[in-house]
């Protein structure tokens, strides 16, 4: 009995550092994400949640599904490789309900100068003019046709 | 207790088939997309940017990204022809509205577009004290808004400066590449709203992607190489004076 006196107070600081550890798991099950650590030191339910996150750009493939006349009509212009959402916007919210969301036109006056309107950092072989020069104010679509901007022989085809 | 040869010839196919489950890991995260056959990154080939800001505004309304910050942008670096070190670059509003005409004459002008380069070995993954910056699997790196703590470490870590803390919720944010729609086999919204073509998402690991043939027949360049950070946007066309 005398030498498990002694040894009482060994005893209490294996019981404090119990109750640590013992409260310790109990945090760390309690506050540690369900997920964490399934693929590495993150929480594997973020990956799922940004996803999952809403597009606002539908893709030129889905623009292609019902517009097909234009797809063509540009697919032989120079405006070949530009995609529809880059000059309309962003259109998801059209492809999943297309007779209430209707897309506004763009203003081809503020539109085709972001891309046209010259500037020395732009390539060289890139078309680019000076709109105040070119148009005097007039709106390019009084002259081209935006999904096949070349001028045909007579105007504006 | 004892096993009968009739209980281990019943055990041995169930063995069988769940291993397969066992192999096949972690659920998948959208239908028909494997993070391990997907190495992202992006090409940017400077001779075409033309700085008309597209790729900006669309980062903008695909992402919700608040006024005044950028997960992508454009630079305009003007060279002068006796200072090559030490270019002249302004980037207005982050060419959310393209750029006004240059005045400089003379010496070299052209953009360079912009963003997380979600690097291999990123150092703004490496300082997170919470784990909630992160690399997935498939080579992007990405934030958990809920596990931010805002202590801004990896803001200040990027070398790239590619980072900002959302203003309202107050978490850091940057590029995710897009990551809700190239897992459902879309490009992202910059490379999609760019009209020549000058950004183009890549997958390393898909045999057939065209990047495969771009690099082997094209001197490309990462920003900041000696840094080793692996970056994975890749520019074709880069000029020595950009930092």
């Amino acid at each position: 009995m005398a030498k498990l006196k002694d040894s009482e107070h060994l005893l209490r600081l294996a019981a404090v550092f119990l109750v640590i550890f013992l409260s310790f798991l109990f945090i760390r099950t309690h506050f540690v994400p369900k997920s964490f650590g399934l693929y590495g030191h993150y929480r594997a339910d973020a990956l799922k949640e940004i996803t999952a996150r809403p597009m606002a750009f539908a893709g030129h493939q889905a623009c292609a599904e019902c517009h097909d006349d234009v797809v063509k009509t540009k697919a032989v212009g120079k405006h070949a490789v530009v995609n529809c959402e880059a000059c309309h916007g962003a259109l998801q919210k059209h492809v999943e309900d297309p007779a209430s969301v209707i897309p506004q036109l763009p203003d081809t006056g503020v539109l085709c100068a972001r891309c046209h309107e010259a500037n020395l950092a732009k390539p060289k072989a890139f078309p680019q003019l000076s709109t105040k020069d070119h148009s005097g104010g007039e709106k390019c679509k009084t002259c081209h046709q935006p999904h096949s901007p070349l001028l045909q022989p007579g105007g504006r085809k | 207790m004892s096993i009968t040869r009739r209980q281990i010839l019943i055990l041995l196919p169930a063995a069988a088939l769940s291993w397969k489950y066992l192999l096949a890991g972690a659920p998948e995260l959208a239908p028909n997309y494997t993070q391990s056959e997907h190495w992202w990154g992006m090409l940017i080939d400077i001779p075409k940017c033309i700085g008309c800001g597209n790729c900006v505004r669309a980062c903008k309304a695909e992402n919700n990204v608040p006024d005044g910050y950028f997960r992508t942008w454009v630079e305009r670096y003007h060279v002068d022809d006796f200072h090559i070190e030490t270019p002249t670059v302004d980037s207005p509003d982050g060419a959310i509205d393209g750029f006004p005409g240059s005045k400089e004459q003379g010496g070299k002008n052209f953009f360079v577009p912009k963003l997380c380069n979600h690097c291999v070995d990123s150092p703004c993954t490496q300082v997170c004290p919470v784990g909630a910056t992160f690399d997935s699997k498939d080579g992007v790196v990405l934030i958990d808004e809920k596990y931010c703590l805002g202590c801004r470490y990896c803001i200040q870590a990027c070398p790239y400066g590619c980072r900002f803390l959302h203003p309202e919720k107050k978490t850091a944010e940057k590029c995710t590449l897009c990551y809700h729609r190239i897992t459902k086999g879309f490009t992202t919204a910059c490379a999609e709203n760019c009209p020549t073509g000058a950004r183009q998402l890549a997958d390393l690991k898909n045999p057939s992607d065209p990047i495969h043939e771009y690099l082997k027949t094209h001197s490309v360049q990462v920003l900041k190489p000696h840094l080793a950070t692996g970056a994975k946007v890749y520019y074709s066309g880069l000029d020595g004076s950009v930092r």
